[in-house]
């Protein structure tokens, strides 16, 4: 069924890897709903996560801030993918099953 | 837009979180039944590449930021059901590694970005191509308008959530959250078209993996007439 030559998924996820070397370069400003919040004053009722690993996609322990978020950002990458893919090919063993193929 | 824990009151975040799970048990089960072999990969690598243009925090004006949600990509890329999968494991391991989003709010953010933002894409896109035909800028023109209506109508989604929490006076939130992410949806609808003009230069089969036609008659049936 799959036409699509390994090769290609592995380039795809560089392709993935490859943007996060940019991240360092990213507006620094609050998102859109940052700037509401604190343009309405509700920014105050934010609550801190009960616990961090990877708080504001900076790697703990990394001087250099844009290599802790490179790292950060690497690592993220990886885990969804294979979560994501995890996911997927869950949901295609029970495609196949029901649609016995 | 992400929401962070303590914006949302417990109403409103219980809501998020049922009519999201009712969404994805509904997208599992069409999963379950249409997923083609080769829209695995596809799932994983569509995943990690919206994870890391997330990252990629564009200014939008006087002090402001946005970035790729990926709804609409992902919807156009592998349709509804995968798009939604996709999303909301992006979503959950930015909740859960990283702290980006409450993990209470894990359930209407998942509502806002993972189910509306890709179900409008979704639609809006197919209705686009519908209408435009088939003139040669048809699928860039439908590919913006999905993503820029798909962050425009999640982030009205995130303000009615703020309105229904008390978080700030519905005429603010409305106007102030539709008005920030009509600019951001600009962002999200060129990074869309990039991407996907990209996709159709170098690799056009990929295009077609959500294009499939689901699997015909007795498969279908037989699983309908078990469940």
């Amino acid at each position: 069924m799959s036409r699509i030559p390994r090769t290609i998924w592995i380039l795809a996820l560089l392709v993935a890897l490859a943007v996060t070397f940019l991240s360092p370069l990213a507006s620094p400003h609050p998102d859109g709903l940052e700037r509401v919040a604190e343009d309405q004053a509700f920014i105050e009722r934010a609550q801190d996560a009960p616990y961090a690993i990877i708080p504001d996609y900076v790697f703990p322990g990394i001087e250099n801030q844009a290599v802790a978020t490179i790292v950060a950002g690497l690592l993220g990458t990886l885990i969804v993918a294979g979560l994501t893919y995890g996911l997927a090919r869950a949901a295609r063993c029970r495609a196949a099953h029901q649609g016995g193929q | 837009m992400h929401i962070p824990d303590g914006f949302l009151n417990t109403a409103t975040t219980a809501v998020g979180w049922a009519a999201s799970a009712g969404a994805l048990s509904y997208g599992t089960r069409r999963l379950t039944r249409d997923l083609d072999e080769s829209q695995v990969p596809l799932m994983g690598v569509t995943a990690a590449f919206i994870f890391a243009a997330q990252m990629m925090n564009f200014t939008v004006a006087g002090g402001t930021s946005g970035h790729l949600l990926g709804g609409a990509l992902a919807a156009i890329l592998l349709g509804p059901w995968a798009g939604m999968t996709v999303i909301t494991a992006v979503l959950a391991v930015q909740a859960l590694v990283f702290q980006d989003g409450g993990l209470l709010a894990l359930g209407p953010n998942v509502l806002n970005m993972a189910v509306v933002g890709v179900l409008v894409a979704w639609v809006v896109y197919r209705l686009s191509l519908r209408v435009l035909g088939q003139r040669r800028s048809a699928p860039s023109i439908a590919a913006f308008t999905a993503a820029w209506l798909s962050v425009v109508i999640a982030a009205l989604f995130a303000a009615v959530e703020l309105g229904l929490s008390g978080a700030s006076p519905w005429g603010l939130v409305l106007p102030a959250m539709g008005g920030v992410h009509a600019l951001i949806g600009i962002g999200e609808g060129l990074i869309t078209v990039a991407v996907l003009s990209f996709v159709r230069v170098v690799r056009p089969d990929l295009l077609s993996l959500s294009a499939r036609p689901q699997k015909p008659g007795p498969a279908t049936l037989d699983q309908e007439t078990a469940s």
